[in-house]
């Protein structure tokens, strides 16, 4: 009981005092996790589109290894990136072991398939409903992918909330690439674990706090702002 | 409209098509669609009528047979459809119409010029800016009619445009179909309104079971069906059930109702 006491005011503490190490750690781990959701977009939307629009010998295939990549165990992950960037590894090269770089590839290996298989559902279902009409209007199917990607953006907000959570929430990838080394590649996640092996505690439980009010933010926020632009599309009828 | 240019007719060749399991859904038709005029495809429910319209529009691919056009190159771009169900793409009223023009790759202003004008003639101004769908089933099924009629096609499909739509709201779209036949368009749609037949078509087609019994001229069909099937289809006799009588079938001339 006194752990969770002391945890609430260690988190308070921590917040009120405007830690800068604190600070220094939460950044890192927005800006790995966001810079790392957003490669995954640009790259897993499209995919994502093709898989569920064109016919190609192994679609199939390539639709089961996408969800079966959903689950990809993180520290699997992170050992991969650790032999390719590693001094011996194909990238050693370009030294990128133990930076922030190498846990952003780390990530986007890690929510690239989710967001990919879970944009390939949304594309699907839209496109069932639309195909006949935009094959009407004379749109080939790689016209489509970028209307259908628009029309289905409030559902493809979600898809991306899922990629974020899982990256922000990984901790075995970027503590194998990162090192979580004090003031370079140390996230809140990796942090985490640091205290708790040290026996301190409170001090893990009010960065657990911490996180979890972070990301609960991130996914209130955007929710909120998913649902009144779709209530703007679809019921607008309260207020002007 | 240019008829030197004109894609039709539409000539299709003893066309089936067949589900995957090879069950013939459509069998056998063989036909030509001349330019000009309004061509009303009755039948009962289940008849063929979506099948037919959606492959002479390209949508699918007969599995036997050919559906050609007599100016083959360019001819999907000289054809729009209407849905039998509408579908609006999740933008406003104006936007779904721009879309079919970008796509069509006409400049901006001649868009905005276009959208303005098919808008004010489905009287679809007033909710130009509000999103497609939310707009009554009627309205919507007027934006479907407006956005393909901005693409100024040849032809013109039409999957039961009126079908659970009120009297006015169904006299709206006959005038506008009116209105687009005027100006050269050939019309090919499908309708459970005998009446809207009589009314409208120029040339009838009375499909059931798939198969094409009927092709005649609008008023040569209403006074004198050649088909006995027709005849009680005009008569609103129900089709499914005298198919159930043995003699009749066998007092029947006419051998290609059989399945
Ligand atoms: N993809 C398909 N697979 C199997 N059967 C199909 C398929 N598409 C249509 N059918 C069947 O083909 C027949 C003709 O369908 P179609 O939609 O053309 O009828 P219709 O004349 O338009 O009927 P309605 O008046 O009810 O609109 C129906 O019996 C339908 O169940
Ligand atoms: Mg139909």
């Amino acid at each position: 009981m006194t752990d969770f006491s002391d945890a609430f005011q260690a988190a308070l503490g921590l917040i009120v005092t405007l830690d800068s190490d604190l600070a220094e750690i939460v950044a890192l781990s927005l800006g790995v996790s966001l810079t790392a959701v957003t490669i995954a977009t640009v790259i897993g939307m499209p995919v994502g589109a093709m898989v569920a629009l064109f016919r190609f010998p192994g679609r199939h295939g390539l639709s089961v290894f996408l969800n079966a990549l959903m689950g990809l165990p993180p520290v699997v992950v992170g050992l991969i990136v650790y032999l390719m960037l590693s001094r011996m590894g194909p990238f050693g090269v370009f030294g990128l072991l133990f930076t922030p770089t190498a846990m952003i590839i780390a990530q986007v290996l890690l929510v690239t398939p989710i967001i990919a298989a879970l944009t390939r559902q949304v594309v699907e279902d839209l496109w069932r409903e639309y195909r006949e009409q935009l094959m009407s209007l004379g749109a080939s199917k790689m016209r489509a992918i970028p209307t259908l990607l628009w029309d289905g953006r409030f559902s493809l907000v979600t898809v991306v909330l899922a990629g974020f959570g899982r990256a922000s929430a990984e901790v075995g990838a970027v503590m194998i690439v990162g090192g979580n080394i004090d003031h370079a590649t140390r996230v809140m996640t990796t942090a985490i674990a640091l205290e708790v092996s040290k026996g301190n505690l409170a001090l893990a439980l009010g960065l657990g706090i911490l996180l979890i009010a972070l990301s609960a933010t991130i996914g209130a926020v955007a929710y909120i702002i998913k649902e009144r632009a779709e209530r703007r599309m679809s019921g607008g009828m309260l207020g002007g | 409209m240019n008829n030197a240019s004109n894609v039709l007719p539409l000539v299709l060749d003893n066309v089936w098509y067949r589900t995957l399991d090879g069950m013939p859904l459509i069998k056998e038709i063989t036909t030509t669609l001349k330019a000009g005029g309004k061509a009303v495809i009755i039948g009962p429910n289940g008849a063929g009528k979506s099948l037919f319209l959606r492959l002479c529009h390209g949508l699918i691919e007969p599995s036997e047979g050919n559906i050609k056009w007599q100016l083959a190159s360019g001819a999907a771009a000289h054809q729009a459809m209407v849905f039998q169900r509408p579908v609006m793409l999740r933008r406003t009223v104006r936007a779904n119409v721009d879309y079919a023009l970008h796509l069509q790759k006409i400049a901006p202003p001649t868009r905005s010029q276009i959208i303005n004008d098919v808008l004010e003639k489905t009287g679809l101004s007033r909710l130009a800016d509000t999103q497609a769908r939310l707009l009554s089933f009627g309205e919507q099924q007027r934006l479907a009619l407006a956005r393909a009629w901005a693409l100024k096609p040849q032809v013109l499909f039409m999957d039961e445009p009126t079908a659970s739509l009120d009297p006015s709201a169904a006299y709206l779209i006959e005038q506008l179909i009116e209105t687009i036949t005027a100006q050269g368009t050939k019309i090919i749609m499908t309708t459970h309104d005998l009446g809207q037949a009589r009314r409208m078509a120029d040339e009838v087609l009375f499909l059931h079971r798939g198969r094409l019994l009927e092709h005649a001229p609008a008023e040569q069909f209403f006074s004198a069906p050649k088909n006995d099937l027709a005849q009680a289809f005009i008569k609103g006799e129900l089709l499914w059930w005298r198919r159930g009588e043995g003699s009749d079938d066998a007092k029947r001339h006419d051998p290609k109702h059989a399945r």
